[in-house]
């Protein structure tokens, strides 16, 4: 094991309320608060902890988006990534180009690992990981909740509908990660200044030779349907009533 | 015409009801003819059971003893083969087509369209985004073959009562071996399945322990219902992680759902939008789960639960 690569993605930060635009155009993102995708935060955290039980193994952030992705990218390094790579651009990035960009970085690098989120929680597609494993030809563990290298495998368990399944895929391979792998570190301020000397490489989808190509148009952005607020009950017998009443219960 | 193939699920069996979920969103495709494809070691019954939903023209049953697990790096290039003769291929939004589905697509080169909610037309669907604040109405390219997953809350099963014609394929697929099934570890029990059970008991942080969520499954019990959680209750381990109902979790639509000492977070809301009931125990009045439940009540469950049973077994 010598090198794992980490997806990064900026996202509307989890806490934020989204608002559509009145419009139907798209949501509300100016002035609204950005972070790393929630997974990508566990992802990094399980290559850095595979990193400190070996030895000279490097951790590389990598992320596509707008030129301030660089502020996800140095927290990035602030946990311990070694270096990051942003491929800057402004324009929305579907999973599969996302996936043929992650790929030419790849084909590059040459990793034994590489970690992404299970999904992005903005478009919440849930494909990144999957398309890159295809065209990379490599196996994909997807939805991880622990994760064992020996011997140029990996044991991933995965979170699946019915429970938990094991699978057993040969290195290099893909791995996508689930809530419950770990518990990401917190950044500490020497860690933010040390970052700041870290290398943090930038180029672009042109460079790396992908189509950026838009081939699914997002026509129409509105807000899900509300429920109505229901009725307060007093008690138990209340609510029992009510439920027989609708023939619930 | 337009083609549409279903990865049907199943687990060497039973056909997974997720799969007649999609015959019904891809019944809403104009002028479609449907073909269902089994993948398996030995899937006689199964595809049986798939050729009795109403509205199936045909299915497809591919049998190899590789096909004993459903491994996405195996079954993915047998569906890139199979690909050429259809215009769209379905998989449900559980586990196994989430896992499976991109990876198809990556191999023929098309995008993916998550979670159909809605279908507008035969290239124009509905998917909900953002943990299900913003819905968005996506526009695909008729030129190219169109692969998505299909969010099974959103549709009712198709009915049965179908007698679809039952084909055996054998494909010169070459497989990969760089991915090994181990085994598995199912929570399985008596109580109905989560993500198909009319009834729904649900629990949150404030249970407090593993133990105290016995107070859940003895009233699940009296009513016939499926048992879900928070993740707050997952992760604290009073719950297994497959109970786990949301964002990341399961997305379900029972007639009802009994939210107990759940605040209602946005991410645990976009798993129940589509139940019928929400049913609210908290004893914060103001937690934002009353904003959407249909019935609320304020007060301790530890007193509440038991009383509840007591009162609906009587
Ligand atoms: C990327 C991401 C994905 C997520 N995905 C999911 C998901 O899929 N599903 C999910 O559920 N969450 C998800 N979450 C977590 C979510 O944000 C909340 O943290 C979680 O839902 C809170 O769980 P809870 O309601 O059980 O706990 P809390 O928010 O702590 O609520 C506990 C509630 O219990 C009430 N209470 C306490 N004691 C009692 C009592 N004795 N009687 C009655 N009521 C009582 C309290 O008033 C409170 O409202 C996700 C978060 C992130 C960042
Ligand atoms: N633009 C991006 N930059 C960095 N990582 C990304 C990007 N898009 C997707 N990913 C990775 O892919 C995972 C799944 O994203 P998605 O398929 O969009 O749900 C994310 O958790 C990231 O790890």
């Amino acid at each position: 094991m010598q090198k794992i690569i980490v997806c990064i993605k900026r996202v509307v930060d989890y806490n934020v309320r989204i608002r559509v635009k009145p419009d139907g155009s798209g949501v509300m993102l100016d002035g609204v608060k950005m972070s790393v995708n929630p997974f990508d935060e566990i992802a990094l955290e399980e290559a850095l902890r595979i990193k400190e039980r070996g030895t000279n193994i490097e951790v590389v952030a990598v992320s596509i988006g707008v030129a301030d992705t660089q502020q996800q990218l140095r927290t990035a390094l602030a946990m311990g990534a070694d270096r990051a790579i942003l491929v800057q651009t402004d324009l929305p990035v579907e999973p599969l180009t996302a996936a043929q960009t992650f790929l030419a970085v790849a084909n590059k690098e040459n990793p034994d690992l590489i970690f992404l989120g299970k999904q992005a929680i903005d478009d919440d597609a849930n494909q990144t990981g999957q398309m890159l494993a295809a065209i990379w030809q490599r196996p994909q563990a997807t939805y991880a909740s622990k994760v064992e290298i020996s011997g140029g495998k990996a044991s991933v368990t995965r979170e699946v509908d019915a429970g938990l399944e094991t699978i057993e895929v040969d290195l290099p391979a893909v791995v996508t990660v689930d809530l419950r792998l770990n518990e990401p570190r917190y950044v500490k301020l020497p860690d933010i200044m040390k970052a700041k000397k870290k290398p943090l490489e930038v180029t672009s989808l042109e460079a790396l030779g992908v189509s950026t190509a838009v081939l699914l148009k997002t026509v129409k952005t509105e807000p899900p349907a509300q429920r109505q607020k229901g009725v307060m009950v007093k008690d138990v017998a209340e609510l029992v009533g009510v439920l027989k009443k609708k023939g619930l219960i | 015409m337009h083609k549409v193939l279903i990865v049907g699920e199943h687990d060497g069996k039973t056909l997974n009801p997720a799969t007649a979920k999609c015959v019904t969103c891809a019944g809403g495709i104009p002028d479609v003819e449907i073909t269902i494809v089994i993948l398996g070691a030995d899937t006689a019954a199964v595809a049986g059971q798939a050729a009795a939903v109403a509205g199936v023209k045909s299915v497809l049953r591919v049998d190899r003893p590789e096909n004993q697990h459903p491994l996405a790096a195996i079954f993915a290039p047998q569906l890139a083969a199979l690909a050429a003769d259809y215009t769209h291929i379905f998989g449900p939004s559980t586990s196994f087509g989430k896992d499976l589905m991109p990876r198809v697509a990556a191999l023929l080169g098309v995008p993916q369209v998550s979670d159909l909610m809605a279908v507008e037309g035969a290239y124009l669907f509905k998917r909900p985004t953002y943990a299900g604040n913003a819905i968005v109405t996506v526009q695909a390219d008729p030129a190219r073959k169109l692969i998505a997953t299909v969010r099974v809350a959103s549709f009712e099963s198709a009915k049965a009562g179908g007698n679809a014609a039952v084909e055996s394929k054998s494909l010169s697929v070459a497989l990969p071996s760089h991915t090994r099934y181990v085994g598995a570890k199912s929570g399985s029990t008596d109580r109905p399945d989560l993500q198909t059970a009319k009834r729904v008991v649900s629990g949150g942080r404030a249970l407090g322990s593993a133990e105290n969520f016995k107070l859940l499954f003895s009233l699940a019990d009296k009513i016939g219902a499926a048992v879900g959680a928070s993740r707050a209750a997952v992760d604290a381990g009073y719950a297994a992680n497959e109970m786990q109902v949301g964002q990341t979790g399961k997305i379900i639509s029972p007639d009802i759902y009994i939210a107990i000492g759940i605040s209602g977070a946005i991410q645990h809301l976009t798993g129940i939008k589509d139940a019928r009931t929400i049913v609210a125990i908290n004893k914060d009045g103001e937690a934002p789960i009353f904003e959407v439940a249909d019935v609320g009540l304020v007060g301790d469950l530890f007193q509440i639960v038991p009383e509840l049973e007591r009162l609906v077994s009587g």
